[in-house]
């Protein structure tokens, strides 16, 4: 039968597409654990810088924060000249007036060309990860997210790819790329070894337009919610390390030679913020869309099982952290810790749920 | 509560004394208070209370508790979702079971402490949507606050001296502020305008929404009705209580409720990946039926699949599952048809190995003429392969076997105890025995037959039809919460994107008869955005009102621009304007 012969082919076809993509994976490990020890080479270039800002900010504070803000006239000479008005910012009472450290660098100009060479290396490995994941698509013949393996190389090329978009909208993140690159290293190889399944395809109940609407926003924000939780994260050690120096005390080399680096506090804060809000409307419609689908699928769009339990609850612990934010009392450390407790129900939801809990979301295995 | 979602720190900006008025009203967050104790009396307390339940501490807290309420409902099996598993758990464990029973674990989200959490966050949500409504409203029927004393306390800041006329910077600044949307009036020597105020509309938006959307899911599980209907093809199904093999409504729900309509599954088809490492996977169902609404209604036709319900007025038609229904033929001694119908299997594994038995209850007498009952255990492999006898290969009828095992006696069925369908009680019966001795078993095949021992009759096997499982759900008020959702998505990125800001610009003759231009601009929060948008302001009003040539005093401290009163009948620097 011709019919048959031809789907034997296209099987041969996409099994011949699925060892493509498994061998791109792997380069793209490869080239990641490149990336990786360049980012060392950064970090360690970088420690023979001695600058410390913020204890010299932190020092001087008292004096400056007493001194009226500096008024700019500005005045151009003739009236063919056109210039911009300077706009003076002031921040508001009561922050550190912290400024932000030169990266993992730390000026130091091998640092920062090993750093460069690191950024190139992941943007490398972000393509041949990508293509991995596109020709894994292209063998199942679908959206590659039908089962935890294909989610967690997609989730860790999106969180890839977010970080690279922050840095070419040239935003601080540079300081993010060796805790970015060690965990997606973490996370390939978890999916390489423990999770890795065949390529297969889908129930009828995982064949909806929806699936690429409800996934791929999932994904996206775990992406986001993820880079939001490292800021968050650094902002914690750098908020006590900033705390110590401001009460006077002394804080260990290590913690001097890596935080003088990073971000000031306020900043980290404010970037975890700004992601996090950003995409709590996206996590929003993610449930929303679920729901739409389940309604059609498995005829109520509401029942409690433990995927939509769990988004709930991420969903609500990420407006307590937006709202805490807002409350006296609960601004700074305590939002924060409430911000990695709403990750941490994420994470939990997507590998706990999964391994630990059975329920309408279990599909193909794990 | 408030629901201000931001890095906003209002109450900073109100501690700044200088300030003022200015700083106020940006939101209508309310201000937090210390928690005092209250004057003693009722009207003192419920006030206390009510100030409590209303304020932000305790709406967060709310809110973590509802968070962590719901989490035993994900790891303990729910007697909504799995009765089996609550059961099974129930066994398994003796002494935990009526300590989770009283905690109403088995139920959490119909629980009495769940519902508190979320009843008491309601009210607090509630307690807070409306004074900040009305709020909002009075800000939005008066005017921007005027300029603060000293521009140069505000976050953002800039200024420059113009040959210009103060009145003809100021008219330009309103105008361009106007252009651009910011509400904007003149206030003494400086113009005021705000702009951003659908931030306000979305955070208020986004918390209505949820609060519809919770009376609707409410409602829709008091008025709703969920029912599972199994139909072989051929057979016909009408929406009435009694018809289901299962129902489940809500408090509220009467049988009245339920559409009227009736259908026919004409045929099910299951289509399956035939080739490859994923043989055997299904790619489609679908199950089409003539249906017919009301007692007299138009027949029609349409599919039912698993992504796409069926809609009949409220109520939805789902496919839920599927299975095979060999047809059977039993004659009795003499010959005579005493069955024949076609039995639906229940279905083991993923290729749709399935079993069940087939129940003679009466009309069958055996040889003697003693009437009897007839139990046929029946085991199905829809793909038979020879080496495989426990098990089909492929879910598809492709080789279809059906293994029969015949018993007669007394099924049981009239015993009052209620029992599976799909089992058979062997403790009033015997098996027919075969030439040896042992229990007779058949492999038959479509269009064969077996024949029972010592002229007892046969079974015949004339084919087999499939069956298709229905829910049919009833939830109304599932259009106001898809609404209330949609409204919540949009009114959250208000509130979280759209930041409100104001702006002010002062324009004065300075001592030296020049005119000093002044503009300040205040978010709700400390943003980049704000700077930024004062500098395109500046930008653009610097070009009306150009830089004077320097002055030999620059004037470096604001308090004296503050002074200085502005005077339009002072003669005007005609010349500036070139």
């Amino acid at each position: 039968m011709t019919l048959a012969t031809g789907t034997e082919l296209a099987t041969a076809a996409n099994e011949h597409l699925a060892n493509i993509s498994n061998t791109l994976i792997y380069s793209a490990m490869a080239v990641y654990t490149l990336a990786f020890f360049a980012y060392i080479a950064e970090w360690l270039f970088g420690s023979r810088s001695k600058v410390a800002r913020t204890a010299a900010a932190l020092t001087t504070k008292a004096e400056k924060t007493k001194s009226a803000p500096a008024v700019t006239v500005k005045t151009a000479g003739g009236t063919a000249v056109l210039e911009r008005p300077k706009v003076v910012v002031r921040s508001s009472a009561g922050s550190r007036d912290v400024p932000d450290g030169p990266g993992a660098h730390g000026g130091d100009e091998q640092g920062d060309l090993y750093g460069r060479i690191a950024i190139s290396l992941t943007v490398l490995a972000f393509l041949v990860h990508l293509c991995g994941v596109i020709a894994r698509a292209a063998s199942v013949e679908r959206a590659p997210w039908g089962n935890m393996y294909e989610f967690n190389i997609t989730f860790s090329t999106v969180a890839v790819g977010v970080y690279l978009t922050l840095l070419a909208l040239k935003k601080n993140v540079r300081w993010l790329g060796l805790f970015l690159v060690t965990t997606v290293l973490l996370d390939l190889g978890i999916a390489v070894t423990v999770l890795y399944t065949a390529s297969d395809q889908l129930v009828p109940a995982l064949h909806s337009y929806w699936l690429y609407i409800h996934v791929s926003t999932a994904i996206l924000c775990g992406a986001v919610f993820y880079v939001g939780a490292a800021g968050t994260l650094l902002y914690l050690f750098k908020d006590s390390y900033e705390t110590k120096l401001e009460n006077g005390g002394t804080p260990g080399r290590f913690a001097t030679s890596f935080l003088e680096r990073m971000p000031a506090s306020s900043s980290l804060d404010k970037f975890a913020y700004r992601l996090n809000a950003a995409v709590f409307p996206l996590w929003t419609f993610t449930i929303i869309a679920g729901a739409i689908w389940a309604e059609s699928a498995w005829g109520r769009y509401w029942g409690w099982d433990p995927k939509e339990t769990w988004a709930f609850i991420t969903w609500v612990a990420y407006a307590c952290y937006l709202h805490a934010r807002a409350t006296a009392g609960w601004k700074g450390r305590k939002a924060a810790y409430l911000a990695l407790i709403a990750f941490g129900c994420w994470l939990f939801n997507y590998y706990g749920v999964n391994i630990f809990v059975s329920g309408k979301h279990s599909y193909a295995g794990v | 509560m408030s629901k201000t979602t931001t890095a906003a720190t209002p109450p900073e900006r109100a501690d700044e004394p200088d300030l003022g008025a200015a700083g106020s009203q940006l939101s209508t967050a309310p201000r937090e208070e210390p928690p005092n104790l209250p004057a003693m009396g009722v009207i003192g307390w419920a006030r206390w209370f009510w100030r409590q339940l209303t304020s932000m501490r305790v709406a967060l807290l709310l809110l973590l508790l509802l968070s962590l309420g719901a989490i035993p409902g994900s790891l303990i099996p729910q007697s909504g979702t799995d009765e089996t598993k609550v059961a099974d758990f129930r066994k398994a464990h003796t002494v935990l079971a009526p300590v989770y029973d009283r905690l109403g674990l088995f139920h959490v989200y119909s629980s009495v402490w769940f519902s508190a959490i979320y009843i008491l966050l309601f009210v607090s949500l509630v307690g807070c949507i409306i004074p900040r409504t009305w709020q909002f409203v009075g800000q939005l029927r008066g005017r921007p606050p005027g300029a603060p004393k000293r521009l140069t306390r505000l976050p953002a800041y800039t200024t420059w001296r113009t040959d210009a006329r103060p009145e003809q910077v100021r008219e330009a600044a309103l105008a361009q502020l106007r252009k651009r949307r910011f509400r904007a009036h003149l206030a003494g020597d400086a113009v005021a305008a705000e702009k951003g105020y659908l931030r306000e509309v979305g955070n208020l938006a986004f918390h209505i929404a949820l609060i519809v959307l919770l009376i609707s899911f409410g409602w829709g599980q008091l008025f709703k009705s969920e029912g599972n209907k199994l139909v072989v093809e051929g057979d016909g199904f009408s929406n009435t209580a009694t018809q289901y093999d299962d129902f489940k409504s809500g408090n509220l729900f009467t049988i009245d409720d339920l559409v009227p309509f009736s259908f026919t599954l004409d045929k099910f088809t299951g289509t399956y990946e035939a080739s490859g490492p994923n043989k055997g996977t299904p790619r489609l169902y679908q199950a089409a039926i003539d249906y017919s609404v009301g007692a007299y209604g138009k027949d029609q036709k349409d599919l039912v699949k698993v992504n796409g319900p069926l809609s009949i007025g409220d109520a939805k038609v789902y496919l839920t599952a599927h299975g095979y229904a060999p047809v059977i033929t039993v004659r009795d001694g003499k010959g005579k048809v005493v069955y024949h119908d076609a039995v639906p299997l229940l279905p083991l594994d993923s290729n749709v190995t399935s079993t069940g038995v087939i129940k003679v209850l009466d009309g069958y007498a055996d040889a003697k003429g003693v009437s009897e009952q007839l139990g046929i255990k029946a085991f199905l492999l829809p793909t038979y392969t020879p080496g495989n006898e426990t098990a089909s290969t492929f879910p598809a009828l492709k080789n279809p076997v059906l293994n029969l095992e015949p018993y007669h006696g007394d099924l049981g069925v009239n015993s009052g105890i209620p029992q599976s369908v799909y089992q058979l009680d062997k403790s009033h019966v015997k098996g027919f025995k075969d030439a040896k001795g042992a229990q007779l078993r058949a492999n038959l095949k479509p269009g064969q037959t077996m024949k029972l021992p010592n002229g007892a009759g046969s079974v015949t096997y004339d084919g087999t039809k499939q069956w298709a499982n229905f829910q049919i759900v009833q939830q109304p008020g599932t259009d106001w919460a898809l609404g209330g959702a949609l409204v919540a998505i949009f009114g959250l990125a208000g509130s979280l994107f759209i930041q409100r800001r104001r702006v002010w610009v002062r324009a004065v003759k300075g001592a030296d008869g020049v005119t000093v231009v002044e503009m300040a601009g205040l978010g709700r929060s400390e943003s980049a955005k704000v700077p930024e948008e004062l500098g395109d302001l500046a930008q653009i009003l610097y070009d009306k009102a150009p830089g004077a040539p320097e002055s030999d005093d620059a004037p470096d401290d604001s308090s004296d621009q503050d002074d200085t009163t502005p005077d339009p009948h002072v003669v005007p620097a005609e010349g500036a304007e070139k």
